[in-house]
């Protein structure tokens, strides 16, 4: 059986089990790479995208059980055409091995998306199921909120 | 001059040759070139380059890898200083598997002072032994060396390509060469012509690069800036490509279950269950591992756990209390190493005070972001392995061997790293994706860890004991005595990469206790190896990761046993014996507005450990929130003599105090029935943003010599932590990981 799904604007079809978790379709059989297995568990936000408007752990969700249009690190801006919040984080030099960094990045679109000026206590809140082994949490603060200025700029 | 200070100044001579359409400039070693890696294409005769250029323009080939340590982005800068290039245009690749590229400043660490005190004499000597480089294939990221390592050979690189590239246009011209200029990326004559690097390259090729004099460093353009990572795009917008993103045509996906008692074997297994799940294509025995071919990791995950598989025992004691019974038992036998002795350590000075302490650190797993992995392809012939890995090298040996082919005709396809630590320095993944990629020839591989198989499959940091004696009087730390007993890491790790037992004393085991600049008169440190089969390897900055524990903890009980302030206290140990480890000391009074004194819910610690070369000192602060115990602050001074890359440095320190802070707080491995009891970041957890202190770093440029930075936040750390604690509660950490006895922020 078939599962259609839209993934960064454009329609695939995944002849799969239902069960199979959402990050290893993109990865595995899309060949979308940019979202990141980490833990499997939800215990480390490597593999964040978004459903709807909402951050989720891809690893937890099930093929069949997407509800809305997914968008990955990679539709979320490209090299060439970065979204504000990827500019924020070049412009902080923020990523150093960058294994988490898509799930980061995810993850704060989403909280700016919800909060266009997040205070550092809500930082703290939306970002902490997100880990980073190589500890560049000071400079991702720093990106939200250099995101979140320039959001407001616009 | 002597015949070392000859061979240190002459160990590499910069060459050049031709490749299609343009040249190569790279670095002789001294004696005989080595090999070249470079597999050309036809027509191409390239040596062991580090710059290309053709009509594309100008490739670094780095020989380092990039595990998130921005060594690349450095490098890079080096050649381009030099070359009159903007660091824009060059093109960056990691390096081969190539005997060419190896790590000079590794083997200058072998040598036996404490590295504070060594002369200008000894550092060349460190850089004629980097030679032995060579001969033990040590291409290996670690040791925070690469810039130790690159400094002068990729600069001398850069301007030597510079000058023949001028020579080039001189010829043309029938001008000399001095009457030549250049600027990102051309040649300019004083007619106002141009040529551009690129169209100068084939010609380039036949001349021999002239001898070459390095620019002041108050010239430099890029160097001593921070200047953005070449690799931050990538790493931001999800087109970065790790080991774990290869993906090849008709590859085929495969999940891997080696036995939890570590090292122990496999009597068999039945897959009957797992070989007709959807999906699956094929159950594979690989010796003491089982691994499930499947369309995508998660179903060859799934059926994983269908196969039942009989394990033999672990070859150790099962029970992490016998591990360390064991350790403890090492201090009964003869020492290993004595690698400092100064003074009378046996007799307690007249009138002086005497103080003892025994501290206990735990196993320590990697768990690097991006789990283990490796991706193979045998066409029957040749073998190609994309990895991530620190040591292309040894790998290419490894996978060789275990293909029964001949060494050159594995291809060792280095990737972008999500985490090294030291963890990507040993041959498992590249081994198992070999083991089974020569049972499926012609289709392409990839082989994946779960979270949970690398968490309870790692290289450990060793389990630690350290018992500690010493005395003051008058306010004066006047004896220390230090023994410390663990598993080798070198003893392991050297076997297992070449097949080398070293022997005689092991530095590496005591680094970080014997090698501090404190002037104590009465100073002893000696190490206690313990045979154990518990797989141990290097974990960010290896021994000093638990001996700075042990000797800042018992430097900041003396100084309270004393009476004294801990900062002052150390400050004194340090006058009159490393002035770079005293400006840090002083650097973080100011910094943090030290006075000794908190106010009642905060406490302070501070710490200093030397390692890799750059004296590194941390304050640390902690607050009593309702109970709870957060860290709210931290300082960190290093002195790295030249900062190559402020941005990038102060990265480091950052990351190396957070990967640290999160071992002391809650790290821990542990064993029952000889099986890691912790499978996933919910056992092995780490700081996240929320409990991550707020961090300032101060850049010093004192000391005389380029010390590493990748390593050197982490040692005082931990210790700094604990001195907080106490100071905070009055209890004293002895043992990690602190969650234990604290109650700290999770
Ligand atoms: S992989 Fe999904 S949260 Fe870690
Ligand atoms: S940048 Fe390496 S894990 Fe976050």
């Amino acid at each position: 059986m078939s599962t259609s799904l839209k993934i960064n604007g454009k329609t695939h079809d995944v002849d799969l089990p239902e069960d199979v978790p959402l990050l290893w379709v993109l990865r595995d059989e899309i060949g979308l790479t940019g979202t990141k297995y980490g833990c499997g568990v939800a215990a480390c936000g490597a593999c964040t995208v978004h459903i709807g408007e909402t951050a989720v752990r891809s690893c937890q969700v099930a093929l069949g059980d997407v509800w809305d249009d997914v968008t990955t690190i990679e539709g979320l801006g490209t090299p060439e055409t970065m979204a504000v919040i990827q500019a924020a984080w070049v412009e902080n030099q923020v990523a150093q091995c960058g294994y988490c960094q898509s799930g980061q990045i995810m993850q704060a679109a989403a909280l700016l998306t919800e909060n266009d000026s997040p205070s550092d206590e809500d930082i703290d809140l939306a970002m902490q199921g997100n880990l980073c082994r190589c500890g560049t949490y000071p400079r991702i603060r720093a990106a939200i909120h250099t995101a979140s200025a320039k959001m407001k700029e616009v | 001059m002597s015949r070392i200070g000859k061979i240190a100044r002459r160990s590499f001579l910069i060459g050049s040759v031709a490749i299609v359409g343009g040249v190569a400039f790279g670095a002789y070693k001294i004696n005989q070139p080595a090999p070249n890696p470079l597999k050309p294409e036809s027509g191409q005769t390239a040596l062991n380059p580090f710059i290309l250029i053709d009509a594309q323009g100008v490739t670094l080939i780095a020989p380092r890898a990039e595990m998130g340590q921005g060594v690349h982005t450095t490098w890079a800068a080096l050649i381009a200083e030099e070359l009159d290039v903007a660091l824009e245009d060059v093109r960056v690749l990691h390096g081969p598997a190539g005997k060419a590229y190896y790590n000079s400043a590794m083997l200058g660490e072998a040598l036996p002072g404490k590295g504070y005190d060594t002369s200008a004499f000894l550092h060349s000597v460190g850089g004629a032994l980097g030679r032995i480089g060579r001969l033990v294939d040590l291409q290996l990221t670690g040791g925070s060396s690469s810039m130790k390592d690159g400094f002068v050979r990729m600069r001398e690189t850069g301007a030597a390509a510079r000058e023949t590239l001028k020579q080039a246009a001189a010829t043309r011209l029938g001008l000399s060469r001095d009457e030549l200029k250049t600027e990102n990326g051309i040649v300019i004559a004083p007619d106002g012509s141009r040529f551009t690097y690129s169209e100068l390259a084939e010609d380039a090729a036949g001349i021999t690069p002239p001898d070459v004099t390095l620019r002041d460093p108050s010239e430099w353009r890029y160097l001593g800036k921070s200047t953005p990572r070449i690799d931050v795009v990538g790493k931001s917008t999800g087109t970065a490509q790790f080991g774990i993103d290869t993906r090849l045509p008709g590859m085929k996906f495969a999940a891997l279950r080696a036995n939890p008692r570590l090292g122990g074997g496999m009597k068999g297994f039945d897959a009957s269950a797992a070989e007709t799940m959807p999906g699956v294509e094929k159950v594979v025995d690989l010796g003491d591992a089982v691994a499930v071919v499947a369309k995508n990791t998660w179903l060859a995950q799934q059926a994983l756990d269908m196969v039942e598989i009989d394990w033999e025992d672990a070859p150790y004691p099962p029970e992490t209390d016998q591990l360390f019974d064991a350790i403890a038992r090492s201090f009964d036998e003869k020492p290993n190493s004595a690698m400092r002795d100064d003074g009378d350590a046996e007799t307690l000075p007249d009138g002086a005070n005497e103080l003892t302490a025994e501290y206990r650190v735990p196993y320590l797993a990697h768990a690097t972001m991006e789990p283990m992995n490796a991706t193979a392809l045998h066409d029957g012939i040749a073998l190609d392995v994309w990895c991530g890995n620190q040591d292309p090298i040894f790998q290419q040996k490894k996978c060789a061997e275990l293909a029964g082919i001949e060494q050159e005709n594995v291809r060792i396809h280095t990737t972008l790293m999500g985490g090294g630590f030291g963890r990507r320095a040993e041959l498992d993944f590249a081994s198992y994706a070999t083991l089974l990629a020569t049972q499926m020839k012609g289709t392409p591989v990839q082989l994946t860890w779960s979270r949970e198989e690398d968490m309870r499959h790692d290289f450990y940091r060793p389990g630690a004991i350290g018992r500690f004696r010493g005395a003051v009087k008058d306010g004066r730390a006047v004896l220390l005595d230090g023994q410390i007993a663990a598993q080798s890491v070198m003893g392991q790790s050297l076997k297992r990469y070449a097949g080398i037992s070293p022997m005689g004393p092991d530095k590496v085991h005591v680094e970080g206790a014997f090698n501090q600049p404190y002037g104590i008169p009465n100073y002893r440190i000696r190490g206690y190896l313990t045979d154990l089969a518990v797989p141990v390897g290097s974990w960010r900055s290896v021994g000093n990761s638990h001996n700075a524990f042990f000797h800042e903890t018992f430097i900041d009980e003396l100084a309270h046993a004393a009476g004294r302030d801990p900062l002052d206290f150390r400050i004194e140990l340090a006058q009159g014996v490393h002035a770079p480890s005293v400006g840090c000391l002083e650097a973080v009074r100011e910094m943090s507005g030290w006075t000794g004194k908190t106010p009642d819910g905060v406490g302070r610690g501070v710490a200093f450990t030397y390692s890799f070369g750059t004296p590194v000192a941390e304050v640390i602060e902690v607050v009593d929130e309702d109970g709870t115990i957060r860290i709210r602050k931290a300082w960190i001074a290093c002195d790295v003599g030249t900062a190559l890359d402020p941005s990038i440095i102060k990265a480091q320190m950052e990351s190396g105090l957070i990967y640290g802070l999160s071992a002391a707080c809650f790290g821990e491995i542990t064993f029952a029935g000889g099986e890691v009891e912790q499978f996933n970041f919910p056992d092995y957890d780490a700081l996240r943003l929320h409990n991550t202190p707020e961090i300032e770093t101060r850049i010093l440029e004192t000391n005389p010599y380029l010390g590493g930075v990748g390593e050197p936040g982490t040692p005082p750390s931990m210790p700094a932590l604990g001195n907080a604690l106490f100071d905070l509660t009055g209890k004293r950490a002895r043992s990690l990981p602190l969650s234990k006895e604290f109650d700290l922020l999770a």
